[in-house]
């Protein structure tokens, strides 16, 4: 019951606290729910499987530029609706045609992505629309993409709790484990890699969609930025990508400094930021979480 | 005429950005995501030993191969050993620690160049003046980039199938397991084959810059038309990797000539999709 109810706790104060913060903190909230939620559903697939995708921001940009181009025609939510579909049509696209096969070729295809679709929408912009850039005009203030953006972590990080209690939770397990050992227990190997990854793609579609209205003017340059993937990964590995609560200790920090990072240092921040994703890669590969685990479970050898 | 001519000349560059990753992987076990990175830092460094410096980009290439296969050795010896170490010889370890750690090296990578040689197109003209070639006017750097890809490439072919050192590294990509067991050095030549892999990037960036622009945000592009046709020919694949490379070259060269230049990416993503569908262990590689 409290391991419920701390967070449902958490998150009404969250909500709540808006009515109390400037216009910059909130912008600062945002970005941070924005990145708590990549990395939380970039998680609920990769985290267990270790299947790495590195296509977030394909997904994530695919979600904004749906905005931007249906913002004129249809209404919000039945175009949020369109963008949570097309993401998950796109992660039915790739997972069919990779997750049947060994993990490498999956990496490469969300390696790439990015790229395909930001150059996809770019040709079909300049050469059939005639246009590069859209507006996105609606009537939404900061508070509601606070909000809006609260609620997906929330789906995020309480979808990634119940899988983990279900079969499926327990499947994808088995799967990062060992997949020989998987497939001879029964598991449906590519369906469950399938369902998997849809979900996960789907509500990071999602963010990108519920995000974009703070761009006002978007364009594929600036949708389709990689630091996006790259910051996703980094944040869940920091803090534990196969944690529930991992994903959201990894992206609070990093966030803020990558937002100082940013601001001190606009040229170099991307080295950096390298360098700390190797470091992360060679001290702490299972996340801050567990080399938490490690040292009370040391102290407590000593202790003795 | 045009097209299988200029499709010819882009495929030998591709072919042995292929070979070098191709060499990594299948040599190294390492996934090399940062490996345009390092075809990129070769093309700039070539242009800027030619603008302030006024090297030729012949000389400069053979300055370059051999910085590229100490840059390797250097990136092998102290990341990816002790990856290798973590591993205890668990492949999918190995692939998934590797595949971060170079995602990290590419941020690195890319950033330092940012810094050094900014965002901009860079390009250099150099020897542009038109060839005859079968009815084919090509500019003669264009030439001179294939004719060096073609002697490098088929230079370690020839050496890889024919010398005792070949087949010590083919027995590595083969077999790591049983390698030690002949007196094999297994860390060892892995080691040789990533900073040979590097040095095949570098050579290939190098020929890149002779004739073609490029930016430093163009590194992922070459990574992934490298991966792509190394899955195509197979992987450890030589021969299939360097057959695979033409092939995309001319596919490329054909879709930018008859559609569109924009288009170009999609072209191999296209490839790539059939290719997984179709034969998901390579154009040229046998059903395991």
């Amino acid at each position: 019951m409290i391991r419920l109810a701390i967070p449902v706790l958490g998150l009404i104060i969250l909500a709540g606290l808006p009515m109390f913060v400037s216009e910059y903190e909130l912008g600062l909230m945002i970005g941070m729910a924005t990145y708590v939620a990549l990395a939380s559903a970039w998680a609920l697939f990769s985290g267990h499987t270790h299947y790495i995708s590195l296509a977030t921001v394909a997904f994530y940009g695919t979600g904004a530029y749906t905005v931007a181009v249906l913002n004129e025609s249809l209404p919000y939510p039945a175009v949020i609706l369109c963008a949570g579909l097309i993401g998950a049509a796109m992660a039915l696209l790739v997972g069919l045609s990779t997750l049947r096969l060994s993990g490498i070729y999956f990496v490469i295809f969300t390696f790439g992505l990015a790229e395909l679709v930001r150059q996809l929408i770019t040709w079909y912009e300049v050469t059939i629309t005639g246009t590069l850039g859209r507006y996105i005009f609606l009537d939404l203030t900061a508070q509601d993409i606070y909000w809006q953006m609260l609620a997906l972590c929330a789906i995020a990080i309480g979808l990634t709790a119940w899988i983990n209690r279900t079969r499926l939770g327990l499947a994808l397990r088995a799967i990062g484990d060992d997949e020989i050992v998987a497939a001879h227990s029964g598991i449906h190997l590519a369906r469950t890699k399938l369902i998997a990854f849809t979900i996960s793609a789907t509500l990071i579609t999602l963010v990108g969609a519920v995000a974009s209205p703070r761009w006002v003017y978007v364009e594929p340059l600036i949708v389709f930025n990689p630091t996006v993937s790259f910051l996703t990964v980094i944040m869940a590995l920091l803090g534990g990508a196969n944690r529930l609560w991992g994903p959201l200790v990894g992206a609070i920090p990093l966030f803020l400094l990558f937002e100082w990072l940013s601001v001190n240092f606009p040229d170099t921040y991307p080295i950096f930021l390298g360098l700390m994703f190797i470091g992360v890669v060679f001290v702490l590969p299972n996340g801050v979480l567990a080399g938490l685990d490690d040292l009370r479970a040391w102290l407590g050898r000593r202790g003795k | 005429m045009t097209t299988l001519v200029l499709g010819l000349v882009l495929g030998g560059t591709y072919a042995l950005l292929a070979l070098g990753l191709t060499l990594q992987y299948g040599i190294a076990r390492i996934m090399n995501l940062a490996y345009g990175e390092f075809t990129l830092l070769a093309a700039f460094v070539l242009v800027f030993l030619f603008q302030s410096a006024g090297l030729s980009p012949l000389l400069a290439i053979i300055l370059i191969a051999p910085a590229g296969y100490l840059a390797g050795w250097l990136l092998h010896t102290l990341m990816m050993r002790p990856l290798v170490q973590r591993a205890h010889g668990k492949p999918g370890k190995l692939e998934v620690d590797s595949i971060l750690a170079t995602f990290g090296l590419l941020f690195v990578l890319q950033g330092v160049m940012l810094v050094l040689f900014g965002a901009n197109f860079t390009s250099i003209s150099y020897l542009d003046q038109g060839v005859n070639v079968f009815g084919v006017s090509v500019a003669l750097n264009r030439l001179i980039a294939f004719a060096i890809c073609l002697v490098a490439g088929l230079g370690l072919v020839v050496l890889l199938a024919k010398t005792r050192w070949g087949l010590i590294l083919r027995a590595v990509a083969l077999s790591p397991g049983s390698a030690p067991l002949v007196g094999i050095d297994v860390n060892k030549v892995s080691r040789q084959g990533f900073a040979l892999g590097t040095a095949l990037a570098s050579i290939g960036g190098a020929s890149v810059a002779m004739y073609q622009t490029f930016s430093a945000n163009d590194g992922v592009v070459f990574t992934m038309k490298a991966l792509i046709i190394v899955i195509m020919g197979g992987v450890g694949n030589v021969a299939g990797a360097l057959a695979a490379g033409f092939a995309l070259g001319l596919v490329e060269t054909f879709v930018s000539t008859t559609f569109d230049p924009g288009l170009t990416l999609a072209a191999t993503f296209t490839i790539f999709l059939a290719v997984l569908i179709w034969r998901p262990q390579g154009l040229f590689g046998r059903r395991s």
